[in-house]
């Protein structure tokens, strides 16, 4: 698949702010009034700018308002839901205690929960795919989720949570790859099913449809860049889950130890994320002679 | 809405026959030509007389080759692809925005433009490929089965098929209700072995394939050529005496 740039960025921080604030919403900040500000600030912003930037692979953005209306069948259309609800529930909850200082914590368990669905659908939406064996699987869901929910503890400074989180998402992490690199051959579909002519004999591709290339190739058969899968692989485990269990475990609670952790997090789920998607491989491709081994 | 109809009264679509398919790609350009003019945004070119041309197509020919089995000569087969309007259909389940839908009444899987947002998402749950997201439109566009020439009455009769299949020199492509167990479609699929898509994704595709038939194999002894030996080398008689008057010359 097409490691699209505002995916990508929408997946990674909008995970992380909604991590966040479903840590801000069971009630660990130990301060109420001003000082609770920046903590929401912080959050609320990684949740809104993961959000924009998903519109921006949309061919008519102006739109948008319409993908609340299908939440009956469409994962996307759910995540619509989750999201805004997510944001309106914790923002009157942000408001009281920031501007009131009261902690009205049914409240904010409420959005907590709705900040774990919210992340829960945007897993799902990849998840769903039959098309993209290598995500649809259970563990895409759990992969997203500790990771969300690892990156929510580290910015909110709770040093066990986000230890245990971490060590939850590294493993979590090491199976969706190690799974995930044997799921198109355990998924069943060749060139051979793909075509109905499998049973005559050995299918190859003989020509292509057209010379040059088109919307699905580029889209759902992206291949520049898996050569070096394996080494990014190593950089996004080491910054995104070693750094961070090291800076964390020694440095608890500090606000520099804080940035340094949730920086090297942020670069090294990029790194994950972008094999996420460049790793993904569509069974359409199967039609132009691709993945079939 | 993007629930999928629990059954239709109808179930409309095609039956590809690759045992006569050509592989002349008449059929893209009839559809590429209709389908620009007619219902919904035309299907754009990006560069299309530059180095890099890219453009959007509901319906693209392949071609592959089988080694067969058994052994013996490969085997060419053209494949034309397009929508195949599944009965559960994942490209509409997945739209946020009820923009993609299936058609109760004749089972046709269509996009409402107006509603759509150019997500893509459709186009990723089609494990076909048969969807393209228009590049200057923003808008998913998708086979249509011709909705616009099938029930359209400013047409001749003979117009009212999807343009693919009018123009097909082959009579490679059948259009019908395959709903229909006794239409001729249904006959054509029972009487071939017509065939599903990959079947493992669940999809219950409308379309049918039709295999291409074996090759036909030599089976007949090597005829006897010892009585085609020439008989004489040399000339006698007239055609002797000519050919010595001649070279006497």
């Amino acid at each position: 698949m097409h490691p699209a740039p505002s995916v990508i960025i929408f997946t990674v921080l909008s995970g992380l702010g909604f991590g966040m604030l479903a840590f801000l919403g069971i009630g660990v900040l130990d301060v109420q009034g001003v000082a609770a500000f920046m903590p929401f600030a912080i959050a609320f912003t990684f949740a809104v700018s993961g959000l924009i930037a998903s519109t921006f692979h949309l061919g008519n953005p102006q739109r948008a308002l319409r993908a609340f209306s299908q939440w009956k069948t469409s994962w996307l259309s759910r995540e619509a839901w989750l999201s805004a609800a997510t944001l309106a529930v914790m923002g009157l909850y942000a408001i009281n205690v920031i501007f009131r200082e009261s902690t009205i914590a049914p409240l904010g368990w409420l959005g907590a929960a709705l900040a774990v669905a919210t992340v829960f659908s945007t897993a799902m939406i990849y998840a769903q795919l039959k098309t993209v064996p290598r995500w649809n699987h259970w563990l895409t869901p759990v992969y997203m989720l500790t990771l969300s929910l690892a990156g929510g503890a580290i910015l909110a400074q709770q040093t066990a949570a986000a230890l245990l989180l971490l060590v939850c998402a590294s493993v979590a992490q090491l199976l969706h790859w190690i799974f995930g690199d044997r799921r198109f051959a355990q998924q069943g579909s060749n060139i051979g099913s793909a075509t109905g002519l499998g049973k005559l004999g050995k299918v190859r591709l003989f020509e292509p449809p057209h010379t040059g290339t088109n919307y699905l190739l580029k889209e759902m058969v992206h291949v520049v860049g898996r050569k070096h899968a394996q080494k990014l692989r190593v950089i996004a485990f080491v910054s995104m889950i070693l750094l961070p269990i090291a800076i964390v475990a020694t440095w608890p609670g500090s606000l520099a130890g804080t940035v340094f952790a949730a920086g090297f997090f942020v670069l090294g789920t990029f790194a994950s994320r972008w094999l996420f998607f460049a790793e993904a491989e569509h069974v359409v491709g199967l039609y132009y002679g691709k993945h079939d081994r | 809405m993007t629930e999928l109809p629990a059954t239709t009264q109808r179930k409309l679509g095609l039956v590809i026959d690759l045992d006569t398919c050509v592989g002349c790609h008449a059929c893209v350009v009839a559809c590429k030509g209709w389908n620009t003019e007619n219902y919904g945004a035309p299907l754009s070119d990006v560069d299309a007389y530059g180095a890099d041309p890219v453009g959007s197509f509901l319906n693209r020919v392949h071609s592959y080759e089988i080694a067969p089995t058994g052994g013996g000569c490969s085997q060419t087969v053209h494949f034309p692809k397009s929508c195949l309007h599944c009965d559960t259909a994942p490209c509409v389940t997945v739209c946020p925005t009820g923009a993609s839908y299936k058609r109760s009444e004749d089972g046709i899987v269509l996009v409402d433009e107006s509603a759509c947002i150019g997500c893509g998402l459709c186009a990723w749950a089609c494990p076909y490929g048969t969807r393209e997201l228009d590049q200057v439109a923003g808008v998913m566009k998708k086979c249509t089965l011709c909705v616009d020439r099938i029930y359209n009455e400013n047409l001749e009769e003979v117009d009212r098929v999807p343009a693919c299949v009018r123009t097909c020199p082959a009579g490679a492509r059948h259009f019908g209700d395959l709903g229909d167990p006794d239409s001729d479609v249904s006959k054509l699929v029972a009487e071939r072995g017509g065939f599903d898509l990959m079947p493992e994704q669940g999809t219950a595709p409308t379309n049918k394939y039709l295999p291409p038939r074996p090759k036909d194999r030599l089976t007949a002894q090597p005829v006897d050529i010892s009585s085609l030996t020439p008989v004489a080398e040399e000339p006698k008689g007239f055609l002797g005496w000519l050919d010595k008057a001649l070279e006497a010359l």
